[in-house]
């Protein structure tokens, strides 16, 4: 048995469930009771695995990069999510649950989103489907994504923007859950990482777990082992995290590194790093680590990146840092961009600013020369240029 | 017996205003209780404003805001109320959502409202299953009623077990919808009134979500206990202060 798996009630340890308002409830529940069959027919496996191979373009390659491993003295991977469709692995996941949500027979999807990638996951994999797309974006959000607002006009979707609280991923999500309680019937809600209230944590780690099996393969074929010794990603809501962690995690001898958003610095008011200033308590129907102050009121997070920029973890990542399985690690905006423009120098890959934040750890932990790292590449830098060229004065 | 299940008790349609505490201003919070009370409400639903709430929609989000803005806390609600019980004998009744609630403790919670005098909690966000589990014994303890939910999409064996949980009075939501909707009520939701009415529960019932006015207050009270008023309370309160409460409550009999 699993130590970190859901339990029967949806909980990992003591993190998890469903802390939603009864006018939520037969939702969920109708995806509770449904999403586990549903996953594990032939049907929806032979779909789902055809459109990761020939519409997202998996297995994506793991890339042992030389110049990164000759510089650090250990041996570096990347597992390449940032040469899926739509540029990160936030499509295995909109895949997935769009069959998932066909196999229920409803025909209105909606989304939040913070960067606008998940949103144009979505509303790519909706325009596949010809099913209605509306994502709920933060109007502040709206203004600094420019590019991905527009891509997801260009699939069709409908952008609606959150102008309620901080204007951002947050409140863009207190929207779609509204709009799913004044649709109990006709919508599914997809949402963009494992948070939210059960099965979505679990749900979502399955479907992104396709990283984590893959890896294993490659491992294989290129180490003679499936285990590497340490498995690395960023952590906004933790799916990408989640996804390599997935199969790796009941090996307690690869070491799990979760990487947080401190933005200016935990010492500043204007940080993401949940693990480090947050309390338990709920958010989005999930019992989780949350930033929020001494009466329960969430606070703003911050962080250069809009993916990192989320106030809670999901619980499965609560649970591994609470249980001490996995080590979290927090990381600036400043050592993120520099960190993101010496892999473009180093590798001639330029990463999502999310994804940087985790080749920044080398100023913080050690490594073995015969150590096999994998870190999740989890997504391309075509989104944040504009972000990069401002700091970089390009 | 409990002030709640006393205006239950009674043979008329009960007019429940749910307010946000701390607005307009942070320390209208026991006027505009008063001033309810004076004009004749028969409950009244003390909102804790929460800087996420799920289930409100755009008026409530607002006044949470402004709310929250003008410094209102739990802290600051608990010693608001400290002496309101000198003041009105009506049933008060505190709303919010979990988190606030875990934060302070839900011991502690339980114990400033039983001091105060409040008769009942409100938390759209504590499933049915957790508060069984964990929190029903001391709710009881501390005299407190948990008022659950149901909406037109929960099922008939649901509805059992919610109404097994509690004995004062179960909210119904009276549309799939968040707060303030302005769907009106037509020939479904007075089915669904009379079909949930006909069930014949051990709790009372209550609508709310909509309710705007005499006309829907008559129709969402026709097969009840009374309706919650809650939106249009707080548009009121907004455009015409403190004096737009009594003509308010008047103008719903
Ligand atoms: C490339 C990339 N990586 C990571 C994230 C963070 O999300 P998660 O923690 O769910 O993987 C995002 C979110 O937008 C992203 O676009």
């Amino acid at each position: 048995m699993s130590k970190y798996k859901v339990d029967e009630q949806g909980f990992y340890g003591d993190f998890g469930g469903a802390y939603i308002p009864e006018l939520l409830y037969p939702n969920v529940e109708e995806l509770r009771q449904n999403y586990k069959q549903i996953i594990h027919t032939e049907d929806f496996q032979k779909q789902f695995k055809s459109l990761l191979k020939d519409y997202v373009g998996r297995p994506t390659p793991l890339y042992l990069a030389e110049n990164l491993s000759e510089k650090y003295k250990t041996k570096i991977y990347l597992k390449r999510e940032d040469l899926c469709h739509t540029g990160a692995h936030k499509i295995n996941n909109t895949v997935g649950q769009i069959l998932l949500a066909k196999a229920l027979g409803k025909h209105r999807i909606i989304a939040e989103t913070g960067a606008g990638q998940h949103g144009v996951a979505t509303a790519t994999v909706c325009a596949l489907m010809g099913l209605e797309c509306i994502v709920y974006m933060g109007a502040k959000d709206i203004e600094r994504q420019a590019p991905n607002v527009a891509r997801m006009k260009m699939l069709g979707a409908k952008v609606v923007p959150a102008t309620s609280g901080s204007k951002t991923l947050k409140d863009a999500t207190n929207e779609a859950i509204r709009d799913w309680i004044n649709h109990p019937k006709d919508t599914h809600y997809i949402i963009g990482s494992v948070v939210g209230p059960h099965p979505y944590p679990d749900m979502v780690t399955e479907l992104q777990s396709v990283i984590s099996k893959e890896v294993k393969a490659q491992m294989l074929e290129k180490e003679g082992r499936e285990l590497p010794d340490y498995v690395i990603a960023c952590v906004g809501g933790g799916s990408n995290a989640a996804g390599l962690f997935a199969d790796f995690m009941d090996h307690e001898e690869v070491g799990i590194i979760g990487v947080e958003a401190s933005g200016k610095g935990v010492e500043t008011t204007e940080s993401a790093a949940t693990t480090i200033l947050g309390r338990e308590g709920i958010i989005h129907g999930s019992k989780t680590l949350l930033m929020q102050n001494t009466d329960g009121q969430i606070t703003e997070p911050y962080s250069i990146s809009a993916g990192l920029d989320y106030p809670g973890i999901g619980p499965l990542h609560a649970h591994l840092f609470k249980t001490g399985r996995g080590k979290f690690v927090s990381i600036t905006d400043v050592e993120a961009m520099e960190a993101g423009l010496e892999l473009s120098r180093m590798e001639g890959i330029i990463p999502a600013i999310e994804t940087a934040h985790a080749f920044a750890i080398f100023k913080y932990l050690d490594f073995k020369e015969d150590d096999v790292l994998v870190f999740n590449c989890s997504g391309r830098g075509d989104k944040d240029l504009e972000t990069y060229r401002k700091y970089f004065g390009y | 017996m409990n002030r709640i299940n006393k205006a239950l008790a009674q043979h008329k349609k009960l007019i429940s205003i749910y307010f946000t505490a701390g607005y307009p201003q942070l320390e209208d919070t026991s006027e505009v209780i008063k001033r309810l009370a004076e004009a004749g409400t028969d409950v009244i639903e003390i909102g804790l404003p929460y800087s996420d709430p799920l289930a409100d929609g755009p008026v409530i989000q607002k006044s949470s805001e402004q709310a929250l803005k003008n410094g209102m806390s739990t802290q600051k609600l608990f010693q608001q109320l400290k002496d309101i019980r000198k003041e009105v004998d009506i049933p008060l009744i505190v709303m919010g959502y979990f988190n606030a609630m875990l934060q302070f403790g839900v011991e502690d919670f339980c114990k400033e409202c039983e001091a105060i005098g409040i008769d009942g909690i409100i938390m759209p966000d504590l499933p049915i299953s957790i508060y069984e589990r964990d929190y029903k014994a001391l709710f009881e303890t501390h005299g407190l009623k948990f008022v659950p939910l149901i909406t037109p999409e929960t099922s008939v064996e649901r509805i059992q077990t919610i109404d097994a949980l509690g004995d004062s009075f179960v909210y119904m939501v009276s549309s799939s919808s968040t707060t303030g909707g302005e769907k009106g009520f037509g020939e479904e939701a007075m089915s669904y009134f009379k079909r949930i009415s006909d069930m014949q529960l051990t709790n009372k019932l209550m609508v709310g979500f909509g309710i705007k006015d005499a006309h829907s207050f008559e129709q969402a009270s026709r097969f009840t206990s009374g309706c919650i008023i809650g939106s249009e309370f707080i548009r009121r309160l907004t455009n015409e202060g403190m004096h737009g409460i009594e003509p308010f409550i008047k103008s719903l009999k």
